[in-house]
């Protein structure tokens, strides 16, 4: 395992990169990770209503991978991995 | 066709002052008039690297409220006929122009310049408002520092609020060494991250300070960062210049991996 992660062992420009490719999707939409945070809470909580979820691991977050374009670039979208553990009949 | 080009980088000390000089003086070189404004009021600097300082009687501030006529501001360059130098204000601040007054003073210099530049103050308050209102074209300056290049991206988003259509990216101070050794972000990095068109990419010199303490623009001479910005002039010029290659991380995975790729491709051979 050691071994492996030596050879895995991230540098620091890509560290840079992947810490700058979220700082700047969230300040590109004027978003902060607290407001992410709630955002986060109420999907789990409107969801919930209808389907169990696993609000523990469900990830909520901004990317720049959205198909919809405007003005020839790409816009974010707000992205959404809830697991669904069990549907409610 | 003249053209009003802001020199602007959000985050200071990355560089705009140097690039605004030695484009200015590296396009006087290539026989254009020039105009260097200094846009930092309260903070100047472009008449210290320009060496300058001493020839300083009325600025920027003076013109604009009619206390001189625009060519008693004018300080002309020591070596280039074609170049002008106008200075900031030291003793007054950013709000004592608006940006409407910026736009009737660069719209007047159009007559009597090939370009116009202008050195933005760090920032993005009034005086970045006032250096952006009259440009037709911004140069970001950053360096592959993450801080750098956050404040270049809001500059960017600000840029294009403003409705100024040409921007184009200048990456300075790169250190080709820790590229290789993966410990700096990679010119390519840096533009996927920005998504602007790249004028020019500037190694990290130490004749930049030699220069700096000289009083004296480096562009064009015998040294790394002299070549490099008289490539951005050219390109500025609209010719066609290639890029000078910084390279890419060396890691050990990247050079095992390189080695088993070539294992493979001799293989199917």
């Amino acid at each position: 395992m050691s071994l492996f992660s030596f050879f895995k062992r991230k540098t620091s420009s890509q560290i840079a990169k992947d810490r700058l490719k979220i700082l700047l999707i969230s300040d590109r939409v004027n978003c902060s990770p607290e407001m992410m945070e709630l955002i986060k809470n109420d999907i789990a909580q409107v969801i919930s209503k209808y389907m169990k979820i696993d609000a523990a691991s469900m990830e909520v977050q901004i990317a720049k991978t959205g198909n919809s374009v405007r003005n020839g670039k790409k816009m974010p979208v707000l992205y959404a991995n809830i697991p669904i553990l069990d549907l409610r009949s | 066709m003249s053209e009003v080009i802001v020199v602007t980088s959000g985050k200071g000390g990355v560089g705009k002052t140097t690039t605004s000089a030695n484009v200015g003086t590296g396009l006087a070189e290539m026989g254009k008039s020039v105009v260097l404004i200094d846009a930092d009021i309260g903070l100047r600097n472009l008449d210290v690297v320009m060496g300058l300082e001493n020839r300083i009687v009325y600025n920027l501030v003076d013109v604009i409220e009619g206390n001189c006529r625009l060519k008693q501001a004018l300080i002309k360059d020591k070596r280039h006929a074609g170049l002008f130098l106008m200075p900031a204000a030291q003793t007054r601040d950013k709000n004592c122009i608006t940006p409407g007054q910026m736009v009737k003073l660069t719209d007047s210099l159009r007559e009597q310049f090939d370009y116009i530049i202008l050195d933005c103050p760090a920032g993005i308050e009034q005086g970045f408002q006032n250096a952006i209102a009259g440009a037709d074209h911004a140069l970001v300056v950053t360096t592959p520092e993450v801080s750098a290049i956050r404040d270049a991206d809001r500059i960017i988003g600000l840029l294009e609020a403003n409705e100024i259509k040409k921007v184009d990216l200048v990456l300075n101070r790169l250190r080709q060494d820790l590229i290789r050794r993966g410990e700096m972000m990679t010119v390519d990095d840096v533009l996927d991250i920005l998504g602007i068109p790249l004028l020019g990419v500037v190694p990290d010199d130490e004749n930049v300070v030699i220069a700096t303490n000289q009083g004296e623009p480096l562009v064009g001479k015998n040294s790394d960062a002299g070549q490099a910005f008289y490539n951005i002039c050219k390109r500025l010029e609209g010719k066609e210049v290639p890029f000078r290659d910084f390279g890419k991380s060396v890691t050990i995975w990247t050079r095992f991996s390189g080695l088993f790729k070539k294992n493979l491709q001799e293989e199917r051979a």
